[in-house]
């Protein structure tokens, strides 16, 4: 057992992983109150109102916060919530493009600076959430492709975090949730919806649980659950069969790892290390 | 700007490159390395320009803020880590960005973590339903419990011994459940790539491979 070539779990998970994206299950998805949590308090702000959408991840955690980014800007555009977008990941700011070109521009025909602005990013990570807190134009003068941010039409009347309705962060690690929590919710009091990604989850539901959080969305089942609600299957979607297979696969390999492990504990055949 | 197809196929053949790491570490899996670390460094560069020195700093600079001379000064203190002879003037800078992120570290965490959790871990005993009033009490035990096996001043013995070692139950599950966030992570990011290359990448050709 010892000797056993971990490739072999490696050739397993990929078949198993790949095989229900060419032929889909279509298994369940059942949908948490932490995500029910975002989708309501989203829901629930009035047409023409201003969200702070902080896009704070990159490339690397694409595939479980993309989805998460498509199908909240589509429940904002749908409602017709205006968008202000601002990352403290340098990857993040392509990103948040593409995500407004497919749903704001493709799909809503927004308007660049009438009902969604890319503020771009900026370095300072907790400096940048107490500053934006007090001035969001003087800490992002201007937006992405480096056009004064007093001219969009969207940014007026916005001052500070307290112009806006709420703030929706995706986050995929540092600076990401818990640093908007304890220097903005804290200090602003303002509703703060995260989608993050799994990994991070387990470490931010003390903040849904004590009402820091007005909803939470965890990794990639998260997103499909939030794409459920508003009723545009994503990528999300598409992969839960695989994630669902994968986790299986994954309990199998940890019971059979450890018969074998009493086997031959019992046998006396363990190598002494 | 390179046409979207050459572009794909290139996304595609560097996800190859650095699947083949899982068979064996070999030159295309270096290839793709190297070439993601040169790229991402570029990269910050650009944009740490483009997005934070030129609008935050350079421009108001020339019309007239002329209090952003003292950060512009730390800041070119920092390149002072270049050379032996000069290299404690650096710490100027550091010291000011050790201070000012300790400070909102310290008031972030005493206000959204501290005082606010304590808060929410006041819980009613005795909920309206069942489920609620059993969830409650394992929380409060829960954090009891976990809180007592990180009390070191007295010997995990007797009743305090007992609620140290159910302390380590509660932490063992919290452990799983992590480790199980993070599975579902590592898969969901294996669901992305093969996505991208049985989906995305065969549409950028015109090709259909799945739906």
């Amino acid at each position: 057992m010892e000797r056993f070539d971990r490739r072999y779990i490696f050739l397993v998970i990929f078949v198993i992983v790949l095989f229900p994206l060419i032929w889909p299950l279509g298994l369940p998805i059942r949908v948490s109150k932490e995500v029910r949590g975002a989708y309501v308090a989203i829901d629930k702000i009035p047409p023409g109102s201003k969200v702070y959408f902080a896009c704070d991840y990159d490339p690397g955690s694409m595939p479980e916060l993309h989805p998460m980014t498509i199908a909240i800007l589509n429940h904002l555009f749908s409602h017709n919530v205006k968008v202000i977008g601002g990352c403290l990941w340098p990857g993040a700011p392509p990103l948040l493009e593409e995500a407004f070109n497919k749903v704001a521009v493709e799909k809503y025909g927004k308007k660049y600076g009438v009902d969604f602005v890319n503020l771009g990013y900026k370095e300072g990570r907790e400096v940048v959430m107490v500053s934006i807190g007090r001035s969001i134009p003087s800490t992002f003068p201007a937006d992405f492709y480096g056009t004064p941010v007093s001219k969009f039409p969207v940014m007026q009347g916005v001052n500070s975090l307290s112009d806006v309705a709420m703030i929706v962060n995706i986050s995929a690690g540092y600076p990401g949730t818990k640093e908007w929590v304890q220097q903005v919710q804290s200090r602003y009091h303002v509703a703060i919806a995260s989608g993050c990604t799994a990994v991070s989850a387990p470490e931010y539901y003390p903040y849904y649980q004590s009402g820091q959080l007005v909803g939470l969305l965890g990794g990639l089942a998260g997103a499909a659950e939030y794409e459920k609600l508003v009723g545009i299957p994503g990528t999300a979607t598409r992969g839960m069969d695989a994630q669902s297979l994968g986790h299986l696969a994954i309990i199998v390999f940890i019971v059979l790892g450890n018969l074998f492990y009493l086997y031959l504990k019992k046998k006396g055949k363990l190598a002494r290390r | 700007m390179l046409p979207l197809p050459l572009l794909t196929t290139m996304a595609a053949v560097l996800t190859i490159a650095v699947f083949s790491f899982l068979y064996k570490d070999n030159p295309f899996y270096k290839f793709a390395e190297h070439v993601f670390v040169g790229i991402a460094a570029g990269y910050i560069v650009a944009i740490e320009y483009q997005n934070v020195f030129l609008p935050n700093l350079w421009r108001p600079l020339l019309a007239g803020q002329y209090v952003l001379v003292i950060p512009f000064a730390l800041g070119v203190l920092m390149f002072s880590r270049f050379t032996t002879r000069f290299n404690w003037l650096s710490r100027w800078a550091i010291g000011l960005m050790v201070g000012t992120f300790s400070g909102l570290a310290i008031i972030g965490f005493a206000q959204g973590d501290l005082v606010a959790q304590i808060q929410a871990n006041m819980l009613p005993l005795r909920a309206h339903s069942l489920i609620d009033t059993f969830s409650n009490w394992m929380i409060v035990i829960g954090l009891l419990v976990s809180l007592v096996y990180f009390f070191f001043s007295k010997e995990h013995e007797g009743a305090l011994g007992a609620a140290a070692r159910l302390g380590i139950w509660f932490l063992m599950v919290s452990f799983g459940a992590s480790y199980g966030f993070t599975v579902m992570a590592r898969i969901s990011l294996l669901v992305g790539r093969l996505l991208f290359l049985i989906s995305d990448w065969p549409a950028s050709l015109g090709m259909k491979f799945v739906h």
